[in-house]
Formats: structure tokens, C-alpha cells, sequence
């Protein structure tokens, strides 16, 4: 059981599509287009298989993390390491992805959200990369707490806008790119960074991080001679999850968890499980979970870490659940900070507050699980960017 | 049965004059406001009123409305609330009246609720600025069921087939995007916007109001020139702003719409 979604226009099931102005339904189809046409030629796809291995240093690692694992006393568990992609973190597959495209396309400016900073600095990077003029725009409140990557990305060459409206984070610097687009469409591709928004963003960025999943299941079969058991992944608008997920959706015996951020608890209201919490409806051009009053007003999101603050969640992880291939689980900052913890001191591998959600679930389900049994869990990227906020969290001052 | 829209329009094409399509935000500063500006529009030569349903991503907007639906909603401005308060002017005005919304509050509020409940309160038309007539089947069902006119909208980047599909779905009037951008005041129309309309009118007979953009007396004149209708709104709702709480500000709209309709009566 495979289907084959989304579908010609860009349903997966109920969600997905493409809720946009008119003033963007035209190029979104020309960007299909180009999109399915640079699949289909050999030249792009060497050259971007070339920049993923020399460039972005692509296959990563599958680790076993033996003394996390042994203090769990349970399953094994096995990271997959995009943390060691250059950059930091997954992002850079799908922004090679399509910066290559824009260049295609001869689009000479990319433009771009941001909220953990990983795809400002991934497509900074690869603006410099191709020669593009590149602009990302960054929730305010987001500005203040990834300073560094904030400052890598100027380094980079790249402009960096602060986005002071609405909840001031990747919400709103979202609607701030699509504002842009709606005006430079023109002469500005737009290269959004997780799998959502309007089709056929949610299927590219999918197809660009299947990569993880593929390679991850080429080293199972080395390693464990199987699949694995369980796979286990963050999920802000799905990017990293459904990369990692994606490959392994026909196989029925391979559990497939998603770990949305529990903020300081779902109770409290002050969270960004969408999946857990929400209803469906439409923001940022497509149709999916989101966090929302009962007027259709989209909520504020609250997560320790910028990159899973958002309300929403990629259309194909909405149908998912629904078909009750993919569950979702929740962790609150608190236990998300635990997990970093515990992999810094167990491992010396310093996650992104992000990839910490689904290191911490990962050992709560890991006692419960035999030592027969393996868990991947997507890391998604490292935690340099995130040593502000733990000090803060933990009370304690850097230096 | 011919719609409010349809008359207005076939009354204001027979007159030789052209429609002032005002736009206020709904909620902004209070729906209580809201309902005094609608009467004081219709009185000074208003032919359609577009109410904005405030949004909490109003991503097609530029600051001067994404600020007045930030006010809106902070009055505790909801759909529900608003038709309440359409329904009351109903006794006092027969303008006709059309909604711009985004998709997502009509969703909640439930297609065939909300397209019953607007029709009911004596709303003529709804505009969604994220519904595409690619995904609008369920709302245009429901509509249709109801007596709702749902106006779909045109862009400069429209592809000639994207008009044509756009023109055959629309209902009420069409609404042309006069610019590639989100709404605001510009300095200048947009050189191809006589293009833009001639492209339009090939392929249909329905009629045309122009929207983003146009702020001032001379730019609504120069569209009356090319289509039935100019829509007003980021001037109209920056003026709201500012006159907000003060006695004046329903004289002082009043008197702008008075304005912005003179170049487009009869003879004008
Ligand atoms: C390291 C890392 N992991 C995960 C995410 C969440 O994004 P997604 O759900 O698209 O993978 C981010 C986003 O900024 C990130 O930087």
C-alpha cells in the first residue's frame, strides 16, 4: 500500500492544495513544472547528488548510541546523524535542492523564512554558493534568541529582516516571504523550508529529504541485517520527519512516530502540537492541523526551540494520522531539555533543541521496548545555536 | 432571480455611471463604528461596501489593513458578531454588501453555515482572497445553494486560461488585481492595467472592479475609465485610523467617499 500522493493538484487525501491569492497560482504551477521537469534531467540530478556528498557531506552516519541506550536499559537506540551535515542540520538537502532549481528557473534572488535559523543559514549558504541575492525573514522574538545564526547569515552575505508583526516568530515571517513573493514573484524564487505551504512545496521539500530515509534504510540493512522497529522524529512543519519517514510508509511493521513540541504542557495551552490539539483548517496555502480558536483565528505557538514554533503541520503527516500509518506524540520543553542533557553527557553529541524533542521521547520509549528492538531517531541537527537558551533555561550564565 | 450585485450593476451600467466599492475592516475600531461608516458611505454615493473580516495572517495585506485587523480582532471582532451587525444595518441600508475574507474563518464557522447565515443576515457577495477557483468547489456549492454571489479575483500574472476559468466562476462582478503585490496606496496605477482589462473583457460581459492600490480621487477616476467599479480600501481604513475616536471620523470618511465618487458619476 503505497499511494501515490498528493495528488495532480496537490491533495494528500483532504489536505494539502493550494490556498493562495491568485497573483501566486500561476507561478506556483510554473514551479511545478520546473520542478518535475529538473527530476526528470540526468545534469541536475548529478550535480545535485554531487553537492549533497562533496558539499553538504551526505550519506551521514547511523550511530548507535550505545551508552544512551544502556542507561535507557531498553531498546537500542540509533541516531541518524544530520547533525553533521554542513550547515548544522537537515535543511541543506532541501535547500541545495532548490536553490538549484531557482538557478534553473533564472531566478537571481532567493528569499526565505526562518525560525531556529538552521534554513536562513542553509540557504544564506547556498546563495553564496550559486551567486544569489538572498533575504530571509525571521519572527523578531526569534532575531533575539538564535543571535548566532542571526550572525552567521549576515556573514553569509545574506539580508536579514525582523519580523515584528503578529506572534513575532516563523508564523509570521512566513506570511512576511509570502508578502514578498506575492510582490518580486517575478524575479524572487521563494524557497520554503519545511513541508508545507502550497502545493508543490510540501511534495519537493518531501522528495529532497527522502534522502535521510533512503540512506537510513540502506544502513539498517548493514547494521541490523532488518528494518528498524521504531522511527522517531521531531515535527515543526514535518521537513526533517517526513524525509526520515517517507521510504519506510509500505512498510507496515516499521513504527512511525512524530514528537510535536508539549511546550510547558498541552493543558496549559502554551504549546505547538498541532497534531494533538488542533483542528483542521488553512494557513500558509494549504490545508492541514493547526492550532486554532473556534472563530478559525490561528493560535500563537510556544516551543523552547524556534524551529518547532509553529502552529501548523505539513499536509502529508495530517494524512497520515489520519490513516493511522504515522502517530504523534508530544514533549514538553522541560523533557526536551532533558534529552539534550542526556545526550550531551551520555554521548558528547550536543543536539538542536529541536532534535531533542524526539532524543528525549525516544528514551521514554525505549524502556519500554526490549533490547531486541531498534529505534532510529532522526537527529536533526546540532545544538551550538541553542547554548543561549539551555544556559538560560538551566539558570546559568555562558563564560 | 437576479442578484443585489447583478442590479446594481446593470442599474449603474444603464445610468452610464460606475461603482465606488469602499472597503472598511470590519470591527475597526468597533462594529459599532463599522455600522455608522456603512450608512455614511451609502448616503455619500457608496454602490457596493466590501467589509473585511479581520484575520489573524492576513498575508495578502499590507500593514496599513494587516494593523486595522489587528484592531478588529483585539475589539473581539468574530464572523458571528459581524454578521450580527450586518444584519442590523440591513434596516437601514440596501446597499449591496460583500465580504473579503481569508478561507480559514469561514471553514470554521462551516461552508454551508456560514454561506446560510450570510445570506440570511443580507450579505450579497463574499470574496476570499486565499481560494483559488481550483479549491473553491465546496464553498462555491454552498453559495450557489444559498444565493451567494462568490467574486473570484483576477491578477496580473492570471494566465489567459486563468482568466477565462476565473471569469466563467465568478459571480457578482470580477475583482482585477491591479497589481503584483499585497494591498496598500501606490503613487502610480500600473501602466498595464488597460491591458490587463482588455484581456478581461474579451472573454466576458460580467462586470469589473479594480482593486489594490487605488487611493486617490484622480486614480479612481482614471480606472472608471477602464472598468464598472474601483474598489478603495487601504486609504479609506488609513483615514479610519486615523480619526479613530474622534468626533469626526464618520464626517470626515463621509466626505472622502463623496470625493472618491464624484469622478465616477454621470457626466463626471
Ligand atoms: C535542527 C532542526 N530540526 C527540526 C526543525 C523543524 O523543522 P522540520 O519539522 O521542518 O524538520 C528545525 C527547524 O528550524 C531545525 O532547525
Amino acid at each position: 500500500m503505497k499511494p501515490k500522493l498528493p495528488d495532480a493538484r496537490g491533495h494528500f487525501g483532504r489536505f494539502g492544495g493550494r490556498f493562495v491569492p491568485e497573483t501566486l497560482m500561476a507561478p506556483l504551477i510554473e514551479l511545478e513544472r520546473a520542478w518535475s521537469a529538473a527530476k526528470r534531467d540526468r545534469p541536475f540530478q548529478q550535480r545535485l547528488a554531487g553537492l549533497l556528498r562533496d558539499y553538504a557531506g551526505r550519506p551521514t552516519p547511523l550511530y548507535h548510541a550505545a551508552r544512551l541506550s544502556e542507561q535507557c536499559g531498553g531498546a537500542r537506540i540509533y541516531l541518524k546523524r544530520e547533525d553533521l551535515c554542513h550547515t548544522g542540520a537537515h535543511k541543506i538537502n532541501n535547500v541545495l535542492g532548490q536553490a538549484l532549481l531557482a538557478a534553473r528557473m533564472k531566478k537571481g534572488r532567493l528569499i526565505a523564512e526562518t525560525g531556529a535559523g538552521q534554513h536562513g543559514v542553509a540557504t544564506a549558504t547556498a546563495a553564496a554558493l550559486l551567486g544569489l541575492e538572498c533575504d530571509v525573514y525571521m519572527g523578531a522574538e526569534d532575531v533575539e534568541r538564535q543571535a548566532l545564526n542571526v550572525f552567521r547569515m549576515r556573514l553569509l552575505g545574506a539580508r536579514v529582516i525582523s519580523v515584528e508583526s503578529g506572534s513575532r516568530t516563523l508564523k509570521d515571517a512566513i506570511n512576511e516571504a509570502l508578502r514578498d513573493w506575492v510582490t518580486n514573484v517575478r524575479t524572487t524564487y521563494y524557497l520554503l523550508g519545511s513541508a508545507l505551504g502550497p502545493h508543490p512545496y510540501p511534495m519537493m521539500v518531501r522528495d529532497l529529504h527522502a534522502v535521510i530515509g533512503q540512506e537510513t534504510r540502506r544502513q539498517t540493512r548493514g547494521v541490523l541485517r532488518r528494518l528498524p522497529d521504531v522511527l522517531v522524529a521531531c515535527v515543526g512543519g514535518g521537513s526533517n520527519a517526513i524525509g526520515l519517514f517517507h521510504p519506510f510508509i509500505g512498510d507496515r511493521r516499521v513504527r512511525i512516530i512524530g514528537v510535536e513540541p508539549g511546550g510547558e504542557g498541552i493543558a496549559t495551552g502554551r504549546h505547538g502540537a498541532s497534531m494533538s490539539a488542533g483542528a483542521v483548517g488553512v494557513l500558509h496555502g494549504c490545508m492541514s492541523y493547526l492550532l486554532q480558536s473556534d472563530d478559525g483565528q490561528i493560535a500563537t505557538a510556544h516551543s523552547i526551540s524556534a524551529g518547532l514554533d509553529y502552529p501548523g503541520v505539513g499536509p502529508e503527516h495530517a494524512y497520515y494520522r489520519d490513516a493511522g500509518r504515522f502517530e504523534f506524540v508530544s514533549i514538553t520543553d522541560a523533557e526536551a531539555l532533558e534529552g539534550f542533557e542526556a545526550l550531551t553527557r551520555l554521548e558528547g553529541i550536543m543536539p538542536a533543541l529541536e532534535s531533542a524533542h524526539a532524543v528525549a521521547y525516544a528514551m521514554r520509549l525505549a524502556k519500554t521496548l526490549p533490547r531486541s528492538k531498534a529505534i532510529v531517531v532522526g537527529l536533526s541537527g546540532r545544538g551550538d545555536k541553542d547554548v543561549h537558551v539551555v544556559a538560560k533555561a538551566l539558570g546559568k550564565a555562558i563564560g | 432571480m437576479t442578484s443585489r450585485l447583478d442590479a446594481t450593476f446593470a442599474r449603474l451600467r444603464d445610468r452610464g455611471e460606475r461603482a465606488l466599492v469602499p472597503y472598511f475592516t470590519a470591527g475597526d475600531p468597533s462594529l459599532a463604528d463599522t455600522r455608522r461608516l456603512v450608512v455614511e458611505a451609502a448616503r455619500r454615493g457608496a454602490d457596493v461596501i466590501e467589509l473585511g473580516v479581520p484575520f489573524s495572517d492576513p498575508l495578502a495585506d499590507g500593514p496599513v489593513i494587516q494593523r486595522a485587523a489587528m484592531r478588529a480582532l483585539a475589539a473581539g471582532t468574530t464572523l458571528p458578531r459581524l454578521l450580527e451587525t450586518v444584519a442590523a444595518l440591513r434596516a437601514e441600508v440596501s446597499v449591496p454588501l460583500v465580504l473579503l475574507t481569508y478561507y480559514n474563518p469561514v471553514l470554521a464557522f462551516g461552508l454551508a453555515a456560514f454561506a446560510r447565515a450570510a445570506v440570511r443576515a443580507g450579505v450579497d457577495g463574499v470574496i476570499v482572497a486565499d481560494l483559488p477557483p481550483e479549491e473553491a468547489d465546496p464553498l462555491a456549492r454552498e453559495a450557489e445553494a444559498a444565493g451567494l454571489d462568490l467574486i473570484h479575483l483576477v491578477a496580473p500574472t492570471s494566465t489567459p486560461e486563468r482568466v477565462r476559468l476565473i471569469a466563467r466562476r465568478s459571480h457578482g462582478f470580477i475583482y482585477v488585481v491591479a497589481l503584483t503585490g499585497v494591498t496598500g496606496e501606490r503613487q502610480e496605477l500600473p501602466p498595464d492595467l488597460a491591458a490587463q482589462i482588455r484581456t478581461l473583457r474579451r472573454v466576458t460581459t460580467k462586470p469589473v472592479c479594480v482593486g489594490f492600490g487605488i487611493s486617490t480621487p484622480a486614480q479612481v477616476a482614471a480606472v472608471g475609465g477602464l472598468a464598472d467599479g474601483a474598489v478603495v480600501g487601504s486609504a479609506i481604513v488609513r483615514l479610519v485610523e486615523e480619526r479613530a475616536g474622534s468626533p469626526s471620523l464618520v464626517d470626515d470618511v463621509g466626505a472622502f467617499i463623496a470625493e472618491l465618487k464624484a469622478p465616477l458619476r454621470k457626466g463626471a
